[in-house]
């Protein structure tokens, strides 16, 4: 297990890379845009992109908006 | 009905409706699709947020308001700097894959108007990036120009404040702002009603943006219908160019031949 921030929150996931927190966490890959520690990290790349300890993911999605 | 040919463009795309909408404050994302096709929309703007992990299966707006049926305009709305705006549609555009964008850099939350020195600022970090910018702004004709002249593909100046159903506060400013501007100009903010919508099409807006006018409405679906005619009515009465103003009366019936 290592201990990351997503979305602001302290958590300890499984995961080792992107692709595999997006699924830990129940998400459909192909609705959420991520960011590791403030870039971008491409859809292509989410399989690729290990995790490390300490990495502040973001994981958002289209809403409602004007 | 509006002629087919009658179409705008903006970052070399082009469409038919010229009524963008927004996609907040519905009850519920089946009605927010429902108001969005009975506007006739091709265009509604999004906001970018957090996911929410506590319950990952919630309702998604992609799911009714589908991005294969409507090009989503991503919003900037909640951010204050250049650098916010920039993270954010950066991540907008990895999740939708475009770069058609619209930048709203707000000051004070009471009037929602924007900084425009910051939206200037944004702008420029956009465009360095990549981005097509369509960018809301304040109705200033002189700020307008600045920002067509920093790569805006189009200029979008509040009628009134955002959500405030007020109508178009200064006519004036809105015609100048269209009358100098060569990339489309859109009133975006502060449109209440129908006839609101009807104005600012008269006065030669290339588009509307509404959200809260026909989300707020007590039914939006009837209320969008509403919205799409008048936009289509306006554009109509621009196009078809008005009666000049006269200060006396003019008589449709002749005087010759009265009994």
């Amino acid at each position: 297990m290592r201990r990351i921030q997503v979305n602001g929150e302290e958590r300890s996931v499984a995961a080792d890379t992107i692709l595999a927190l997006v699924e830990e966490l129940g998400l459909d890959v192909r609705k959420v845009a991520v960011e590791r520690n403030l870039e971008i990290v491409p859809r292509s790349l989410h399989g690729q992109t290990a995790l490390a300890e300490g990495d502040r993911i973001e994981l958002v999605q289209f809403v409602g908006g004007g | 009905m509006t002629a087919p040919t009658d179409t705008w463009t903006v970052a070399g795309r082009t469409f038919n409706s010229r009524l963008i909408v927004g996609t907040g404050k519905y009850k519920t994302y089946q009605e927010n699709a429902d108001a969005a096709e009975a506007a006739g929309a091709e265009i509604v703007t999004v906001a970018v947020r957090r996911v929410n992990l506590s319950d990952p299966s919630q309702p998604m707006l992609v799911d009714y308001v589908k991005p294969d049926r409507f090009t989503f305009l991503p919003n900037t709305a909640g951010c204050f700097t250049g650098e916010d705006a920039v993270r954010t549609l950066r991540l907008a555009r990895e999740a939708g894959g475009w770069d058609l964008v619209k930048l709203e850099v707000l000051s004070d939350t009471a009037h929602l108007y924007p900084d425009m020195i910051e939206t200037l600022r944004a702008l420029e970090l956009l465009i360095k990036d990549g981005f097509q910018v369509m960018v809301y702004c304040t109705d200033d004709v002189v700020m307008a120009k600045r920002l067509e002249e920093a790569g805006a593909a189009a200029i979008m100046p509040a009628a009134a404040p955002i959500g405030s159903g007020l109508g178009i506060q200064n006519r004036v400013n809105i015609r100048l702002i269209i009358e100098q501007a060569t990339v489309p100009v859109l009133v975006d903010a502060g449109v209440g009603t129908p006839s609101d919508a009807t104005l600012a099409m008269e006065l030669g807006c290339d588009a509307v943006l509404m959200n809260t006018a026909i989300a707020g409405a007590k039914d939006p679906i009837l209320m969008a219908s509403a919205m799409k005619h008048a936009v289509i009515a306006g554009r109509q009465g621009y196009l078809a160019g008005r009666m000049p103003r006269r200060l006396y009366a003019s008589a449709s019936s002749p005087m010759a031949g009265l009994i």
